[in-house]
């Protein structure tokens, strides 16, 4: 029988709050982030790209940037693979630009030389003649009769006919009849709802150095949330073998999401193989606004029926994501987030994944969840205003919970919506005065979570301490949830334990750090693999003492025989088994394979005060509640972190970031300046409470935390900074020129 | 490109004046160095000052006003007590520009040199009657902050020439100075509409009125009305709106990603009044 060490109460180490095992290398700079690596006779390289929003490449010329001293490599699209269609396909699209050029920042060469400076000279030598094409960058203009076509016959079959060609794919779901519901409500209310595209924004520019010598044999260095995945684009790109190219992730300093993609590596290992030197490739801040992926900027439609006593009788909703010049916009998440709060009887939702001339839309933290919320949750605060109903008493009576029909089709499992808004309601802040000028505002948000392929391998060590092997970068302080959960297992103390992040060429694959599944099911992997290695242990224990296995059980770091009838022997603790390990069977190791599938979906309830400058339109966030269902709470301040890191990124998409496009189509502000994320000063401080409701389809009850705690955000600042200013703003960011507008019209109207 | 490091003025304005081509003075370089790796300028001579003697000094003139060096940063302004009383406005304005890592670097005079209509210390400096002194290969000339920049990126310096110290006149009895900016966030931004204000009093009137608005037209705007509307007046209501409507009838702005025209306009007036409570606060002696 295998070991099961499932539980959800009486941890020793679970729940504790030790220091980061990466920490002192981070805060001192020994850690080595994408651009830290260097190799013997590196080049330095820099992409060309097209400075118009869509246009057709007539000609490339290079033949003056190769002849310039110090350039060993120039490459264009003729250097990578052909006939590669689908996901891989687009993506070797964006990575360097084929017939045209999709977007403004769209790579269209690249060079390699022997500095960055010649390398940037070179890139500006390269002479590209372009025919200008007609652009759309907004996602209702593009969706018209007569607007430009991005590329032709890039829809799937899920596009009904007759629809604009940019409209690639098409979403619908629901139950019941939603006119009946709307016939059954005392009160309906119709929105119409705009965000603009956000960026990830983390610190760290994409940065990789490669090396593909002509035997097809590489390694590549870079910056990424998921290195397996990179491996498998770039050798299909450069058409190679997967297993010949080793990938080993760096630190990675923010993703977010937007680091679940390809973006310069391909070209870095291009440029090699054609210089036969390794190739360092670091982009620039502009180039990670302009060519890395934003968020999808969306068009909503949101339609809700309520009863007097707060019951929702139906609900609608159509959702348009703009997701730049490829498919792949989350409009099913978009759709299937919006009402997976609520019981609905009857409930329909429908979601279009557009094209523009923009950059290709990547993952942004629970992608395409908030923008849902703030549509959704904006009609009920209006439902409950003009009903004169408590949003907290509303969101508890219409709640999903076990049992409940989701809006999206499944039957809800054991979930903690409730818990988070019993919790919210209970907590001082919601009873808290407001000051005059101030507005509270309410939200909920939910999130999938996710599962996938996983591998971990852990190692005894002589002396007893252990070394785990994970696939996942870690971009969250999962070395440290690791650690605690082997402790747990093994009984050794959390110090006793290292996490690596391994290559790929030492796990099976492992799937990308995303949909928050790596406390989950890396997590798991790792409890599965300390367990593998506690029943070797335990086996050598029974051969040194000559009783069945299954006489030895394991506590506390010791084999101990399981009870008199097994004999009387004094407990072996972990290091007396290891140091004898080589002479008693070979090394002790325990791995774990497989692709969980029980991912804890995780519900929020967010709390806001905002407070608006009525003669400005400036908003001030002046407090803020995070109460989050996390399962089980891991390591209690990393989850923390997580829950006030999504609500200070979903306060900067609120208020004051997005993407300026001008009439010709190119972006504007691609830079920190004029893309304004919050800084410190700009924030209060974020009060989190954890609530715990554990996930069955964790040993621990672990669910992810990352990706949900950016979802209510938006609408809850909404909720917030309308009750505050007294008019209800529908369009995101919330700038102070926008709430002025607002005032305006509230008072000529 | 060639970097020069003069250890006057006289070898720095024959450096300038004899160099071809595109000439970038290097002080804190928290402008130049940014344009230059963004492919805004690529200068082909630096000259960088610092190094010269007395270029770091804030010194009492004989009249009693401020004399500060040409590498004199934001930090230095802000550390020094007695120029913080003389002229707080001054300073604030200065200290709101970038992070502490440019506080550390940034100063005014490259902030009035940059030439951006947008530049934070510049409508400061006009209100509080700032000069600079100019050397150039035939002599120093005393200008006017307001006469340096003369559209954005434009200064009125002819080739070969510089500015070797600003000096702010003696705050005298009575003043008050105070400066302030709209940004969406709360700093590390740059100014959607500046606005700096300089009074004197005598008791509750005031007897000195100077108003300064910086992002709503190509060059900082003096709303040289100012004084009409408010000398021989105290500030009270309607002194502060006459002031509001002055400053948003001044406004000549731009449609741009930081702001609207209506925009710019509308927050130029709601500046105007809080800058001037703040100054007649201090001019009266009063904590601001």
């Amino acid at each position: 029988m295998a070991l099961d060490s499932s539980k959800t109460t009486g941890f020793k180490y679970v729940g504790t709050r030790p220091d980061r095992p990466d920490g002192l290398d981070k805060v001192t700079g020994r850690a080595k982030f994408g651009a830290d690596a260097y190799a013997p006779g590196m080049l330095h390289a820099a992409i060309k790209r097209s400075p118009h929003a869509h246009a057709r490449i007539v000609k490339i010329d290079t033949s003056k940037a190769e002849a310039m001293e110090g350039v060993k490599a120039v490459v264009t699209r003729a250097d990578f693979a052909t006939g590669i269609e689908g996901e891989f396909g687009n993506i070797l699209e964006n990575v360097m630009a084929g017939e045209k050029a999709l977007y403004d920042g769209h790579a269209v060469a690249a060079v390699a030389a022997t500095s960055a400076l010649i390398a940037r000279d070179a890139v500006k030598a390269i002479e590209v003649e372009y025919e200008i094409l007609p652009h759309v960058t907004d996602v209702d203009a593009a969706m018209q009769a007569g607007a430009p076509v991005i590329r032709e016959g890039a829809a799937d079959s899920s596009v009904p006919e007759g629809l604009h060609p940019n409209i690639v794919r098409y979403y619908e779901s629901g139950h019941g009849d939603v006119e009946a519901g709307f016939a059954e409500a005392d009160l309906v209310i119709e929105d119409h709802f705009l965000t603009e595209a956000t960026h990830q924004g983390y610190i760290e520019p994409h940065a990789c150095l490669g090396t593909l010598g002509t035997d097809g044999k590489g390694e590549l260095w870079c910056c990424t949330q998921g290195h397996w995945y990179v491996q498998k684009v770039c050798a299909a790109l450069l058409d190679v073998e997967t297993s010949q190219l080793r990938v080993t992730a760096s630190e990675i300093g923010g993703g977010f999401g937007g680091k679940t993609t390809v973006f310069i590596e391909p070209v870095a290992l291009a440029l090699s193989r054609k210089a036969n030197r390794p190739v360092k490739l670091v982009m620039t801040r502009a180039e990670v606004f302009k060519a890395s992926g934003p968020t999808s900027s969306t068009s909503m439609d949101v339609r809700i029926g309520m009863k007097k006593d707060g019951t929702i009788t139906a609900a609608q909703g159509t959702f348009r994501l703009q997701g730049g010049a490829f498919p792949g916009a989350p409009c099913e998440m978009t759709a299937m987030c919006a009402f997976a709060p609520y019981d609905l009887k009857h409930v329909h939702q429908v979601g279009y994944d557009v094209m523009t001339n923009r950059p290709k839309q990547a993952a942004y933290r629970a992608p395409g969840s908030p923008m849902a919320a703030f549509a959704v949750e904006s009609v009920i605060d209006e439902l409950c205003n003009k009903l004169g109903l408590d949003p907290i008493d509303t969101r508890l009576k219409n709640a999903s919970r076990e049992g409940t029909r989701a809006s999206f089709g499944p039957k809800w499992p054991r979930i903690g919506l409730v818990e988070t808004l019993e919790a919210a309601k209970a907590h001082p802040h919601y009873s808290a005065p407001l000051k005059p000028g101030q507005g509270r505002g309410i939200s909920c948000g939910f999130w999938f979570n996710h599962g996938g392929e996983t591998a971990v391998s852990l190692a005894l060590s002589e002396d007893g301490s252990a070394q785990v092997a994970v696939g996942t970068p870690d971009i969250g302080g999962s070395r440290a949830s690791m650690a605690l959960m082997a402790a747990e297992v093994l009984g050794i103390p959390y110090e006793d334990i290292r996490v690596t992040i391994a290559d790929t060429a030492t796990l099976g694959y492992n799937e990308i750090s995303h949909g928050s599944r790596v406390t989950y099911a890396s997590g798991l992997a790792t409890i599965k693999a300390a367990e593998d290695a506690v029943q070797k242990l335990c086996a050598r224990a029974a051969a040194k003492w000559g009783i069945p296995e299954d006489a030895v059980y394991w506590e506390d770091g010791y084999a101990k025989p399981s009870g008199p009838n097994a004999g009387e022997f004094e407990p072996l603790h972990i290091g007396d088994i290891t140091a004898t390990m080589g002479a008693t069977g070979g090394p002790i190791c325990g791995h774990f394979e497989a692709t969980p599938e029980g991912a804890g979906v995780s519900f929020a309830t967010h709390i806001v005060d905002a407070e608006v400058d009525p003669e400005t339109g400036k908003t001030s966030v002046v407090r803020y509640t995070v109460v989050q269902d996390a399962g089980k709470a891991v390591h209690p301040t990393y989850v923390e972190g997580q829950f006030q890191g999504g609500a200070a990124q979903g306060i900067g998409w609120a208020l004051n970031e997005e993407y300026i496009y001008g009439e010709d189509g190119r972006l504007q502000n691609a830079g920190f300046l004029d893309y304004r994320i919050p800084v410190a000063s700009d924030l209060p401080m974020i009060d989190t409470v954890i609530v715990e409701v554990p996930n069955p389809g964790h040993p621990f009850g672990v669910r992810g935390v990352g990706e949900t705690s950016i979802c209510p955000p938006l609408a809850a600042i909404a909720n917030a900074v309308s009750a505050a200013a007294g008019v209800r703003m529908r369009q995101l960011p919330m700038r102070p020129s926008r709430i002025l507008e607002a005032l305006e019209s509230a008072v000529d109207g | 490109m060639k970097y020069y490091k003069p250890a006057t003025f006289e070898e720095a304005v024959a450096l300038a004046a004899g160099a071809d081509g595109v000439t970038r003075i290097l002080a804190g370089g928290t402008d130049v160095l940014v344009q230059l790796r963004s492919d805004i300028v690529t200068p082909d001579t630096l000259i960088d000052i610092k190094a010269i003697p007395g270029t770091h000094d804030i010194t009492r003139t004989g009249a009693g006003g401020w004399r500060l060096g040409v590498a004199v940063t934001g930090a230095e302004m802000s550390e020094h007590a007695e120029l913080v009383r003389d002229w707080p406005g001054v300073v604030e304005a200065m200290d709101l520009i970038g992070s502490t890592q440019v506080q550390g670097r940034a100063t005014p005079v490259g902030n009035l040199c940059n030439a951006s209509p947008a530049a934070d210390s510049v409508p400061a400096m006009i209100a509080a009657g700032a000069v600079a002194t100019v050397t150039g290969p035939d002599g120093s000339r005393e200008v006017a902050v307001e006469e340096i920049p003369v559209s954005p990126g434009k200064t009125s310096l002819a080739k070969g020439e510089m500015i070797t110290a600003l000096t702010l006149p003696p705050r005298g009895e009575n003043g008050g100075d105070a400066y302030l900016r709209f940004i969406p966030r709360t700093e590390m931004d740059i100014a959607v509409v500046g606005c700096g204000v300089n009074l004197r009093v005598k008791g509750d009137v005031i007897t000195e009125a100077h108003m300064v608005l910086g992002a709503v037209a190509p060059t900082a705007v003096v709303v040289h009305a100012a004084a009409d509307a408010l000398v021989g007046r105290t500030l009270d209501d309607d002194a502060l709106q006459a002031l509001a409507d002055l400053a948003e009838a001044s406004c000549n702005p731009i449609d741009d990603k930081r702001g609207t025209i209506k925009f710019r306009t509308h927050t130029a007036g709601v500046l105007a009044r809080r800058a001037a409570q703040i100054a007649y606060t201090r001019a009266k002696g009063d904590q601001a």
